[in-house]
Parts: C-alpha cells; structure tokens; sequence
C-alpha cells in the first residue's frame, strides 16, 4: 500500500534528499518519495509493517531536521 | 523553522553591532573579541545549536556544522571581522532562500489548488454542506454559481455554464443541462446546479489529477537523479579536500603558514553544500508538470517532461487524434437540384434508420425530420434505401445499388463515403460523408516541426486513398495505411530502430483501442483525457481536452523546463569550482563563498520559479 504523509516545518532540501536516502533504505519499505515543495512524503510498503515504519521514519527525519514532523496528509 | 521576522531582526541587530566593532576598532583586544562574538551569536545561535547538536549525532557533513566550523575557525586564526560577517552574510542568505522557497511553494500551492473544500448535499429535504470525502455515490449536491463542483456527478437539475479551465486550459465555457455530465474541479459559472454524485471523492477526477501531478515527482528526470547522486559525494569530497588543502602544503612547505591555509580550507567548507542544486532542479521540473497541468496536459513524471523535450518522431494515430472521428457530410455535388433539397430527399429516405450514415445525414439537414413523409421504405442491405416520397421514387445509396438498378452515375474520386441520390431512375447527385480533419491539426504539425520534432508519421487502419488523403492536407511526413491493431506495434518498432540514441518517439493516440502502442512507445501520450479513465490510466502523458496542438505545447513547456534546469545545474556548478579554485589559490575570500553557497541557491531559485509561468513557454 502508499500512504503520503506531510512533513510539517520541512525546511532544507538537502536533509529532504538525505531523509528520503535513510528512509529507503529501511528494509520494510519499497519505496519512498520527499517533495520538498510540497512537504509531502510518500511510503510504500506492506500494510502491517506502516506503523513501524512510521515510527523509524520519524526518527530519521529528526536526525536530520529536529522540528520536522511526520502528520497525516 | 525560525520566524522570518524575528530572524531579520537579528541581523539587524547583529548588523549594527559588527559595523561598530569594524568602524571602531578598539584596541582592547576583550572589548573587542566580546563585541565580535556577541554579533556573531546574536545572528548565528541557531546555526551553532544545530552544529553542536549534529555532532552528538554524527552528522558531521551537515550545513549548519560546516558553517560552525568554518566561523570558529576564522575566530581562532583571528579573523574575528571575517568570522561575523561570513555567518552574517550566510543568514541574509538562508533568509532570502525562505522567502524563494517560500514563494515558489505557494506559486505551487496555487496551481494545486483546485481541490474542493466542501460539497452541499442534500440530506432529509437540508441541504448541508459536507466534507467531500464524506458524500455517498446516488446522493444529490448542490452547486451553487461560483463555487466549485466538489464530485463528478450527472446534472439532475438546472442549467449552467461551467468553467473547466483548471482541468483543460480551455478558456470558453462549457454548456450543462440536465444530463450532463459534470467533473470535480470544474467551476460553476452561471446557474444553480443540481447533480446526482457518479463518483466518490478519491475517484473523482480532480482527485486523480492532484495525485497524478503530486506523485509525478516520484518518477525522477535524470537530471534530477544525477543531482541526487551528486549531491551525497560533493559534501564530503569538498571537506576532504578542505582537510587536504588545510595541512598537506603547511606540512610540505616550510614557508606555507598554517593559518593562510587553514583560511583557505575554511572557504571550502561554506561552499559544501549543494544546496542550490538540490533545490533548484526538482523545482523546475515540478513547475513544469505542475505548468502543463494548468493547461490541460498531464505528465506523469520528471522523466516524461525530459523525454519530450527530446522527442525526434511524433506518430499518430488517425481517427479520434487527427480526425474527430465524427463521420460529417463534407460535400454535396448535384447535377441541377438544389443541394438541400437533395441532403432532404436523402434524409428523409434515411429517416427510419439508424446507421451512422443516416445519423451524419440528419445532423447536417439540422431540422426535425417526419418520418411518415417516406413510404413504402425498403433497406437494402449493404447497399442503400428505397423508399417513396411524395409519389417519387427515391434511390439513396452507393455506386452499387445505382449500378444494380442500371442508373448512370458519377464514380467520384474520393476519400469519403459516397452516398448517391437518383430520383425516378434519374440520377441526381452524391453526397460525400468523411471523417473531419480537427481544425488545429494541420497547425500541430506545423508547430512540432518548429519544435525540432524531425518527422511526423500517420498510422491508420483506414484505407491507403483516405489516409494518404489526410496526410497531404496535414503536411504529415509519413503515413502507414490499411494496418490491424498488431500492425502498429510493429511499425512503432520499425521507427523506434531509426531514432537516434537519445532522441525519443512519442505516441499520440485516444488511450482506448491503442494501449499495447502507447506502452511501447517511449512517450505514450493520450487525447481527450477528461473524464475517460482508461487514457489516463493507459499514457504517460494525457492530453485533456482533443486538441492535438496541446502536443506542441506540452513540448515547449517540456523543453522550457530542461533547459532552465540545465541553466541552474551549470550556473551553481560553475560559480561554485570558480570559487573553490580561486578559495585554493588564496583568491577568494569568505564572503565569495557565502555567495556561492547562498547567493547562488537564491538565483537558482528564483531562476526556477520561471518555469511555473506557463504562459510565457507558449508564446
């Protein structure tokens, strides 16, 4: 399944590149997109595994950017 | 993300602070140094933060630490002025780069915004108004004039003028009555409507074109793949090659002082970030595909948009793309009756049936037909009508029926249907019934020329006098005629094998009958994409409304935005090696460094932002 999320107070497009690079690379996920434009990330990935995943990704977008949060678009 | 207010305030602050220390110049080294360090903490305290912060974590090729590096540096070396207005310099930047990105993410927001907020449903004889989403298929909403249609629905009530130009780019109104199908995102212009909702929100159509634009970007242009990829290895190369610059000559030379090298290193660190780049090039695109949704094109990646601007063949396909696929009457030759009173003796010999060509025939005569004026009515099978009117007896069909009958007759060529007319066994004339040119066809291929595309090629399943026919009048290059679906496919192989490495072959076709052809293509592009799910599902690039000139269009936007992303690739790429040259031969101060990190992202994003202005691409 694909789930978008908004990245609220995304500011810098290089640690967008870099979260979205760590966030591939998590093995549960076969895909993810960041636009920085819109702030939206998209996941994709089995729907057991989501929450999970949500909750490694937001770790990962802390590391880079500490203000950022992941929210439900 | 600090408020931009309070951050200029503080370099304000900040501003005034470091000019009094410069003007000054106290010779009591603590005063000094204090006054120093207070402007460069007014202005940099989150900077520092952050960098402090990142070092708990590793996260030693972040800006922010790079930067902190780079001014503490300069502090200790004692190059307290360099120090403070570097970092005072670099905040100007950020703060000028959030107001561009800012700026292009509302100039984004606006081109998206055709989402409807809300929809008034009637419930229990109330109307009330209802989040979208919320709405059952079979429920009725109400659209009042201005407000946009929430749902795509069929008109139960009313009648209005609707504006679809979010969706198609097309400017005039569209008519809507009853029965009128009606699309989500479309504006009511005119009257009150009433629809019965077809499709759920998440299936309606302005749904599908948000999703298809916002998720166009998951489908990534090489150029922005090669940013992606650049971007991981310029950071740390810049900083190795900092580290390398800053010891490597002290060691080996003895008249190299570690403090001018350090210096020198120190200016390669603020340019390590290839922020204008990561930035500007995503931008571009997605303001091209974003620009080309505002005019009724979809295109379903970065990748597609580059693809087009290097398209070398355009093939289409004949009816429904060139043609309207609409069998019209185009002629009428007569030999002495009048040609309406000829269309009228046809048409009414017609009336009773129901054959495509009977259905052209009435819509040209446009007045309502009785039916019991034609008597003694017989259809003759893959021939033609007889019938008698008016104590005439009348011969609607084609050359074979006249010549059964042993009736002289005109054996016209043409590239239509021939409908002949004789009338008590005289002959009376034809009438010419043929699929219709659109009329910004020949003008598409005209503009593609224009566009650099080297060869525009025809496929049809028609017949070779009919196709060859169309493709003279249009200026077409090429044509294929008399093919089966399989055929197509093959012949799209054929001139696939003779485009040259990195030119493109694109598609045109309706999406329905020609899905294996617009797979295999490497632009696959579908006509009248409104409202038809399967050419939006089928293409890669959906054209919404059925004007074939919109290819042309979708090109230049398409090579518009390449070439501004390839402007910023090279104009970052350039000021920046300039720079870090210059920075290694001692040329380049700080202050040069902030710009080609900063300054840069600003014009490159600015430079950007262009690509969302559509309108100038098509002029």
């Amino acid at each position: 399944m694909k789930k978008s999320f908004k990245l609220v107070g995304l500011g810098c497009a290089n640690c967008a590149a870099k979260m979205e690079n760590a966030i591939s690379k998590l093995p549960e996920v076969s895909s993810v997109s960041i636009n920085f434009l819109t702030t939206r990330m998209t996941i994709e990935a089995e729907r057991e595994q989501m929450d999970g995943i949500i909750a490694a990704a937001q770790k990962i977008v802390k590391n880079y950017e500490p203000d950022v949060k992941i929210e439900k678009a | 993300m600090m408020n931009q207010k309070k951050q200029l305030f503080r370099i304000v602050i900040s501003g005034i602070i470091f000019v009094i220390a410069l003007v000054a110049g106290f010779d009591n080294p603590i005063l000094n140094l204090t006054l120093y360090l207070a402007a460069y903490l007014i202005v940099g305290v989150d900077v520092v933060l952050r960098a402090l912060r990142n070092i708990t974590r590793m996260q030693v090729f972040d800006e922010n630490f790079l930067m902190f590096i780079a001014t503490v540096g300069a502090f200790l070396i004692g190059e307290y002025p360099e120090a403070v207005g570097v970092m005072l310099f670099y905040q100007v930047g950020e703060l000028f780069q959030d107001y561009a990105v800012d700026k292009s993410r509302k100039s984004i927001a606006e081109l998206m915004n055709i989402r409807p907020d809300y929809a008034n449903v009637k419930r229990n004889g109330e109307i009330i108004t209802a989040d979208p989403d919320d709405v059952l298929i079979g429920e009725e909403i109400v659209i009042r004039p201005g407000e946009r249609i929430p749902l795509d629905g069929v008109v139960v009530e009313g009648r209005s003028m609707v504006d679809t130009s979010s969706l198609t780019g097309e400017a005039v109104p569209r008519d809507v009555a009853v029965g009128s199908e009606l699309l989500s995102g479309c504006i009511n212009l005119s009257g009150l409507l009433t629809a019965r909702v077809a499709k759920e929100f998440g299936d309606s159509t302005v749904s599908k074109i948000l999703d298809l634009v916002e998720n166009a970007t998951a489908k990534k242009s090489k150029s922005e793949n090669f940013i992606t990829k650049f971007a991981r290895v310029y950071t740390p190369a810049v900083v190795i090659l900092a580290a390398m610059l800053a010891f490597i000559p002290p060691l080996t030379f003895s008249d190299a002082p570690f403090t001018e090298w350090i210096f020198r290193a120190l200016t390669f660190l603020v340019i390590s970030c290839p922020c204008a780049l990561v930035i500007s090039v995503p931008l571009s695109f997605f303001g091209g595909i974003g620009g080309a949704s505002r005019q009724g094109i979809l295109v379903k990646g970065g990748n597609y948009l580059e693809a087009l601007a290097k398209t070398e063949f355009v093939i289409f396909d004949k009816t429904g793309t060139l043609t309207k696929g609409v069998f019209d009457v185009q002629k009428i030759i007569t030999k002495e009756m009048e040609t309406e009173k000829l269309l009228q003796l046809a048409v009414l010999a017609e009336s009773h049936s129901n054959h495509p060509i009977a259905m052209s025939l009435k819509r040209a005569y446009g007045k309502e037909v009785k039916s019991d004026i034609a008597r003694e009515v017989q259809e003759i099978a893959g021939l033609g009508v007889q019938a008698v009117i008016e104590g005439r007896e009348i011969l609607v069909g084609n050359a074979k029926l006249l010549s059964e009958k042993g009736i002289v007759h005109n054996e016209p060529e043409n590239t239509g249907t021939i409908i002949h007319v004789a009338v008590d066994g005289k002959y009376e004339g034809y009438i010419v019934i043929a699929d219709e040119i659109k009329t910004d066809a020949a003008k598409t291929i005209k503009s593609l020329k224009a566009e650099g595309v080297k060869q525009t090629i025809m496929l049809t399943g028609d017949k070779k006098s009919v196709g060859e026919q169309v493709a003279k009048e249009l200026g077409i290059d090429q044509v294929y005629t008399e093919l089966l679906p399989g055929d197509k496919v093959q012949k799209l192989e054929e001139i696939m094998a003779r485009k040259s490495k990195k030119g493109k072959v694109a598609f045109v076709g309706d999406g329905v009958n020609d899905a294996p052809v617009l797979a295999r293509s490497d632009i696959g592009i579908a006509m009248g994409g409104l409202g038809s799910d399967a050419a939006i599902e089928a293409a890669d690039v959906v054209i919404m409304t059925d004007e074939p000139s919109k290819i042309a269009s979708a090109i230049k936007i398409a090579k518009r935005t390449v070439r501004i992303a390839k402007q910023n690739i090279f104009f970052a790429l350039s000021v920046k090696s300039v720079v870090l040259l210059l920075g290694a031969l001692g040329l380049a101060n700080m202050w040069a460094a902030v710009f080609a990190d900063v300054g840069v992202s600003v014009i490159a994003i600015l430079n950007a932002i262009r690509v969302l202005n559509t309108n100038s691409s098509l002029q």
